[in-house]
């Protein structure tokens, strides 16, 4: 288990908050805001891996890229080694970069088909140092022997390689400039099930040859399970729930996180026969425009009265165990409200 | 599930190749299954291994060039469908075969009306008039969950969310009440708690039609809660078949227990490092002489190289086309 009483804070985000504008009519007037990120706070510690975990649309992959300044953010501060880029400047951000890194989803997408692997990887190396030919040349050699690419295929193009492939020559890249933290966006979803596991032991191997930190976004549940030290579960634009790995697993204290586990089907029919599943109603609003109060009150299973007027704060409820829910909160008013047991 | 009742569907040694310019790709390799009545067939396997193709070409629906069916017989009660012509196929599909896509987006016509839809099957198939048809979808759009049906009529798809769409497919999958349902990967494209939800729907929907069902799935977990039977596939044919109980407690084949191991736990125990199945996917070009499985099998004999190993019965209702018996560690007798 991750050593947390010694380690160091490498990212430090407070109350990020991430607004794409709606425009309408015909002057294309600013009518609303898409809240894909809406006050997320957390932090991220010197060699941990912290996993985000939410479903399609929760902002999850807009927080990812926003802590790497890959969108001008629209409130709340990143730290990074103790410096805030949140206000920075693309030219200022420049000189970070090398620092933080990111893996993508799609190997296919994210890779430029016209570029041989050699380039690829060696891209970030021609952008920020000054290496000869024959250093860069090595370099490369040594970050695909790293990531478990054959030398032999330096001069090919990544539609020469399978899905597991490409997305080692992605980590590749990631790893180019001797980054510290890099954000896994997904990067086994588009891969088959025999192959995420490669790719997963191989992030794992690299974190603890080169010390790396990992922001681990997904949506299987199972995988961030077994990855992740740390877990932060994301529901319309927030995080509803935040706890070290084994406390979130084991007793979830978020209805919204509760149901989450337990929709994950298992691999073995004597378990799936016996299992209560809490199945949610109806589906995720829209980020448009967020129901009053609590964001999960239109599908919450527990909801209460005081949930439709007052969003939960996020707090810590337990030792490093952080939710947002009135449950766990002591109200004056909550029993007086409440609508189911 | 009746014992011993007639199948509905029975394949026997189906094949379909791919011509392309590299030469021909045996994507379906003598692949036999049969479905009874009300049962749930699960079939697992990664992207390529000739799950999707097999269902396609049982109900003709590869596009030929470059896709063909080479041989094998499909009876569906007493027809066999690849002797059948076009005309009669589509009297089958849509009606007594139905079928459900992956992706509910693509598969749905955006210019259309979710009511017309759905009325599409009813007035081709059933002959019924307008006002009966838009009737009956109603009575559809209610048993699959969708709130105020009679006004989501006239919605189009875009107006629905993904799990929604995904409820508009099976209703038009049961319009005329089938009596085998296809669902190829029908839950991959949404999130867990609306899988949770179709999952629940699928389930009370077997209880109330008793149709049988197709479930195309490359999730273990989906399979282990939903099916009665299952069918694991990898490069183009079947490596193994047993019932689900069976199949997750004994498995035989070496790829069914890889897979197995390496898909980590949401309960119990962590493992410190994930299983993996070393090297990639084969590439189904050439004759299939040999074993598919063999470069990646931990268990390989000299043999596999040279033989495709039989479906050999190994348990109750459960074969594994494999020459390395887990029993005893060493080659199985057959």
């Amino acid at each position: 288990m991750f050593d947390y009483a010694n380690a160091d804070r490498l990212v430090e985000v407070v109350d990020l908050k991430l607004h794409f504008p709606v425009y309408s009519g015909v002057l294309r007037r600013q009518t609303g805001a898409v809240k894909a990120v809406d006050g997320v706070t957390f932090e991220i510690y010197e060699g941990e891996t912290l996993g985000l975990v939410g479903e399609s649309g929760c902002g999850k992959s807009t927080c990812g890229r926003a802590v790497l300044r890959l969108y001008e953010v629209t409130d709340g501060s990143i730290t990074i080694e103790g410096t805030d880029i949140a206000t920075w400047s693309p030219e200022e951000l420049r000189r970070v970069r090398p620092k933080m890194q990111m893996v993508f989803q799609d190997p296919q997408a994210s890779l430029n088909p016209r570029m041989t692997v050699s380039g690829i990887i060696g891209e970030p190396l021609d952008e920020h140092t000054s290496l000869s030919k024959k250093e860069k040349l090595a370099r490369i050699y040594e970050l695909m022997d790293a990531v478990g690419l054959n030398r032999d295929f330096a001069h090919r193009y990544p539609h020469e390689f399978s899905g597991g492939q490409r997305q080692r020559i992605g980590i590749a890249r990631a790893l180019a400039l001797n980054p510290r933290f890099i954000v896994c966006d997904e990067p086994i979803a588009a891969l088959d099930v025999s192959i995420q596991a490669q790719v997963v032991n191989l992030l794992e191997d690299l974190q603890k040859e080169f010390g790396l930190t990992y922001l681990f976004i997904s949506h299987d549940l199972s995988m961030v399970r077994h990855i992740a030290d740390r877990v932060a579960v994301m529901y319309l634009g927030k995080i509803v729930e935040l706890a070290p790995r084994d406390p979130l697993y084991n007793e979830p204290k978020h209805p919204y996180t509760q149901a989450l586990l337990s929709a994950v089907p298992e691999p073995d029919p004597n378990l799936e026969a016996t299992t209560q599943r809490i199945i949610l109603e109806g589906d995720v609003p829209s980020p448009a425009n967020p129901p009053e109060g609590c964001n999960f009150c239109t599908r919450c299973p527990r909801v209460m009265e005081i949930c439709h007027r007052i969003d939960p704060e996020f707090r810590e409820i337990a030792p490093g165990h952080y939710a947002a829910c009135h449950l766990h909160y002591d109200h004056d008013d909550k029993n007086a409200g409440e609508t189911a047991p | 599930m009746p014992d011993g009742a007639l199948p509905v569907l029975d394949v026997k040694e189906l094949k379909t190749v791919f011509r392309t310019r590299r030469g021909e790709v045996h994507a379906v390799n003598s692949v036999s299954f049969d479905l009874k009545p009300g049962e749930l067939l699960g079939v697992v396997g990664e992207s390529g291994s000739g799950k999707s193709v097999t269902m396609m070409s049982l109900i003709g629906l590869l596009p030929s060039p470059p896709a063909e069916v080479r041989g094998g017989q499909v009876m569906f009660g007493d027809q066999d469908l690849l002797q059948a012509d076009d005309d009669t196929l589509r009297a089958i599909r849509g009606a007594r075969i139905g079928f459900v896509f992956q992706d509910p987006m693509t598969s749905l016509n955006p210019v259309f009306t979710v009511g017309f839809q759905i009325m599409e099957p009813l007035r081709k198939h059933m002959g019924m008039d307008k006002r009966a048809a838009r009737v009956r979808a109603k009575e559809l759009l209610e048993l699959v969950g969708i709130p105020d049906a009679a006004s989501r009529l006239t919605d189009f798809p875009h107006q629905f969310s993904g799990g929604m769409r995904q409820r508009v497919m099976i209703a038009i999958a049961l319009a005329c009440d089938p009596q085998v349902l296809i669902a190829d990967e029908p839950t991959t494209a949404l999130d867990v708690t609306i899988q949770a939800q179709i999952l629940e729907l699928v389930k009370d929907l077997r209880q109330k039609l008793g149709m049988a069902i197709v479930w195309i799935t490359h999730d273990l977990g989906v399979i282990a809660g939903i099916a009665d039977r299952v069918i694991v596939m990898y490069g183009g044919q079947i490596v193994e078949h047993a019932p689900v109980k069976e199949l997750f407690g004994n498995p035989q084949h070496p790829y069914t227990r890889a897979l197995l191991e390496t898909v980590p736990a949401m309960h119990g125990d962590r493992a410190d490092r994930l299983r993996v199945i070393q090297g990639q996917p084969p590439v189904l070009a050439g004759p299939p002489d040999a074993c598919p499985f063999r470069a990646r099998c931990s268990h390989r004999f000299e043999r596999c190289d040279r033989e495709n190993p039989p479906r050999v019965p190994c348990g109750p209702a459960h074969d594994t086309a494999c020459f390395w018996d887990p029993a005893t560690g060493g080659p199985r007798h057959v």
